[in-house]
């Protein structure tokens, strides 16, 4: 069973209706104990950094103990940033800190052509960099759907980059900890095999 | 390989009764066929988007659409905007409920600006779509021309310029602007590109150009001239005149970077 974490920021509906066309069986935790039936661990979201302080000390403890006891974990958007140490979007609520590095806001203004727009919102490709089993079977080259205005950094944990304006982290993979800052349950074809190859790990 | 955002396509199902049907000048609907086989259509061709606009927006058919909505997003991975009369919160969360990634504002978005924010507040900014209906008018207050909101269905001229609306729109949370020119609307003699850039330039984020596709030159024009993030249309698609894929190859030949 997928625990699918429902904190309040964004609506689940699109992300369980694509893990239950994969063949996920995904239930919504009320509790943190309930995540002892949890195979996996899925931390979607959109929205405002600080919408992440909703998962509390509990909820934290409670992820970092399945993730201990082996059972992989992947962020999905804002849920991605929280892998991460924190955010210059909320600069005093941490993120889960699983990731090191801290996410920014994109520039592409200052740092690339002058005509581009935040949010980044649309298709854009991935350039995967790295081989993980998250990427497993998506094409080079695939495009996926974002829509965010804060990005997490390149690190060693990248395995796909994304640009707009400048280059960041769009899939990340460390161990069991795996994240995407795309809408892989918008994505067509190639999110879904993203999902599946997560669905593959904690099963 | 794409190295820069896409230039997104949108297909617009225009619904009443649950049947999709398509105007001219937002008048004199007729029939264009069955929703969830459409976007099944679409999706095949690669559509970046799918927008559900209910176009009779009356109380006792809301569950038809809800229903309409749920047909089409049973099977489809791509984003999927509900419109027409929305009017309130629970309006909202019943689209959202049904499957819709985004609302879209319209008269409920003009009367009761809140709602924007209300809305960006508890979906996010990336599920509010603040569409504005406008056309060319003289400008009482300036002098000359400019971009006249209309609400209603374009029946009721809301005395608002489309590119301040557009800024305030932004301010209030929304996450995009979908800009359909009245005058174009249904007419194939192409988007109206000089009122899509004033307002592009106007705002940070996202536009979507709607109005006017009759051929494959349009969209060039609307992305290039027009400045435009996104182009949306409907009768184009809808009697199969062209496929979203062949535009797309059109696009990509012009150098415009789209999904394919």
């Amino acid at each position: 069973m997928i625990a699918l974490i429902d904190y309040g920021a964004g609506n689940l509906t699109s992300v369980k209706k694509a893990l239950a066309t994969i063949g996920a069986d995904v239930f919504v935790p009320t509790t943190p104990e309930d995540l002892t039936r949890a195979s996996g661990v899925i931390v979607p979201g959109v929205g405002h950094f600080d919408a992440t302080r909703a998962i509390d000390a509990g909820w934290t403890a409670a992820i970092l103990e399945r993730l201990g006891e082996g059972r992989p974990l992947f962020g999905i958007c804002l849920g991605m940033q929280w892998l991460f140490e924190g955010s210059d979007e909320a600069p005093d609520c941490p993120g889960l800190g699983v990731l090191g590095g801290r996410c920014y806001r994109l520039s592409p203004g200052e740092r690339g052509p002058g005509n581009l727009k935040v949010p980044h919102v649309g298709w854009n490709a991935l350039h995967l960099t790295n081989s993980a089993s998250i990427i497993e079977a998506v094409p080079r080259g695939a495009q996926v759907y974002f829509t965010h205005s804060y990005v997490a950094p390149i690190t060693g944990d990248t395995v796909a980059e994304t640009e707009h304006g400048e280059r960041f982290a769009s899939i990340v993979q460390r161990g069991q900890v795996a994240g995407v800052q795309f809408h892989p349950e918008k994505s067509g074809e190639v999110g879904l095999t993203i999902l599946r190859n997560f669905i593959e790990v904690a099963r | 390989m794409g190295v820069v955002l896409s230039k997104r396509i949108i297909a617009c199902l225009d619904v009443r009764d649950g049947q999709v049907v398509k105007g001219i000048n937002f008048e004199g609907l007729k029939n264009a066929g069955d929703p969830a086989e459409l976007a099944r259509r679409y999706n095949r061709e690669l559509i970046d988007e799918l927008v559900i606009l209910d176009v009779t927006a009356t109380l006792e058919r809301r569950r038809a659409l809800a229903d309409t909505i749920r047909a089409v997003a049973r099977e489809l991975f791509i984003p999927l905007t509900v419109g027409g009369g929305i009017r309130t919160e629970a309006d909202a969360a019943a689209a959202v409920e049904a499957g819709a990634d985004k609302v879209s504002l319209n008269t409920a978005a003009v009367s009761n600006p809140p709602l924007i924010t209300t809305l960006a507040g508890r979906y996010g900014s990336q599920a509010v779509i603040v569409a504005i209906d406008a056309k060319r008018a003289p400008d009482t207050r300036r002098g000359g021309e400019h971009y006249s909101v209309y609400v209603r269905s374009g029946q009721t001229g809301a005395d608002l310029d489309a590119v301040e609306w557009a800024r305030e729109a932004e301010a209030r949370g929304a996450g995009e602007i979908l800009l359909t020119s009245i005058d174009r609307d249904g007419t194939k003699v192409g988007f109206d590109c000089e009122m899509t850039a004033a307002v592009s330039r106007a705002v940070s984020i996202p536009v979507i150009a709607s109005g006017g596709a009759g051929t494959l030159e349009h969209f060039v024009h609307v992305f290039t001239t027009g400045q435009a993030d996104a182009a949306l249309a409907a009768s184009i698609f809808h009697y199969a005149e062209t496929s979203v894929l062949s535009l797309k190859e059109h696009l990509r030949a012009h150098g415009i970077p789209v999904r394919i």
